[in-house]
């Protein structure tokens, strides 16, 4: 199982991201976003926290006309793995890989703290190692996590069951208090919370572990 | 050439900004102010005779997110 973290000037969760991965078996490289191909014997690829070219015009926006992101945008496209998290989610929809926004959070302050999280679905193999309605504990660290999507498109995403996580307290003003979606093809997850900051006893939680360790071993089963 | 791009969220997007300097309007005694909508004004220098249309794909590809935003071209 081969992971692959992207890294653009100003990302500061790729260090964590690679360890989870790791832990959980993988085999992990990092690639700088001046890169123009991924890899291609890359399983997954993780767009990790931070902020990316500072934030400037939109959160993602910039990370996501990086040459590294055209390629990333053919990895999916070819059905392969993929997850954003934090500042990686708004570089997902900002790319259109995802669907939505991320806008400042409601309450215009930047939230850093753990959440509740409600698993929405487990048909998702970074998914199937929760059970379906589970309530899990991840921290949050975000100045930009107010997901907005139209209301057809919510609707949508319910019908399909596109919906990942949903907050037990939406903390940032979330339509439909959604945390995370997933890709139609369901191998891309996007989500605000993040999974890489409990992976370890240490981390305060452990609630994290089972999404890298279900991707892992689904990728290694096949 | 110069070319000034206004970029506003849509209509019906929640603007929480807007509404946190509504809010420090009223603070201040400013009375009536209904409503504030707070947007980008991004101003390109461009070589002459770049056309509207170069203009419109720069907005879509990256100025602007079209999810939430809107923009207007002005050819000053």
């Amino acid at each position: 199982m081969k992971a692959g973290v992207i890294v653009f000037p100003g990302s500061n969760c790729d260090r964590d991201l690679a360890v989870a991965f790791e832990r959980a078996g993988a085999q992990v490289q990092m690639i700088w976003h001046k890169e123009t191909e991924l890899p291609t014997d890359l399983d997954i690829v993780g767009v990790p926290g931070g902020f990316s070219f500072g934030d400037y015009l939109r959160c993602g926006a910039i990370a996501a006309q990086s040459p590294i992101t055209r390629s990333l945008i053919k990895h999916t496209e070819r059905g392969g793995y993929a997850i954003g998290i934090c500042n990686g989610f708004q570089v997902l929809t900002e790319t259109g890989i995802l669907p939505g926004a991320l806008m400042r959070n409601a309450n215009l302050k930047f939230i850093c703290k753990p959440v509740g999280l409600k698993v929405e679905t487990t048909e998702c193999d970074f998914l199937s190692g929760y059970a379906q309605g589970q309530e899990i504990t991840v921290p949050v660290a975000h100045h930009d996590g107010n997901y907005n999507v139209t209301d057809e498109k919510l609707a949508q995403l319910r019908d399909e069951g596109r919906i990942a996580f949903t907050y037990t307290d939406n903390p940032n003003g979330s339509t439909g208090d959604i945390a995370g979606v997933i890709s139609k093809n369901r191998r891309v997850l996007g989500m605000m919370p993040h999974p890489e900051r409990c992976v370890d006893a240490l981390h305060g939680g452990t609630d994290g572990v089972a999404m890298f360790r279900s991707l892992v071993d689904t990728v290694v089963a096949a | 050439m110069k070319v000034r791009v206004d970029v506003m969220l849509k209509t019906g997007v929640l603007d929480p900004q807007g509404e946190a300097v509504r809010h420090a309007l009223g603070n201040l005694g400013f009375e009536g102010v209904e409503k504030v909508r707070q947007g980008k004004v991004i101003e390109l220098d461009v070589a002459e005779g770049t056309s509207e249309e170069q203009i419109k794909d720069m907005c879509e590809k990256l100025l602007a997110n079209t999810v939430i935003e809107n923009y207007a071209i002005q050819v000053l």
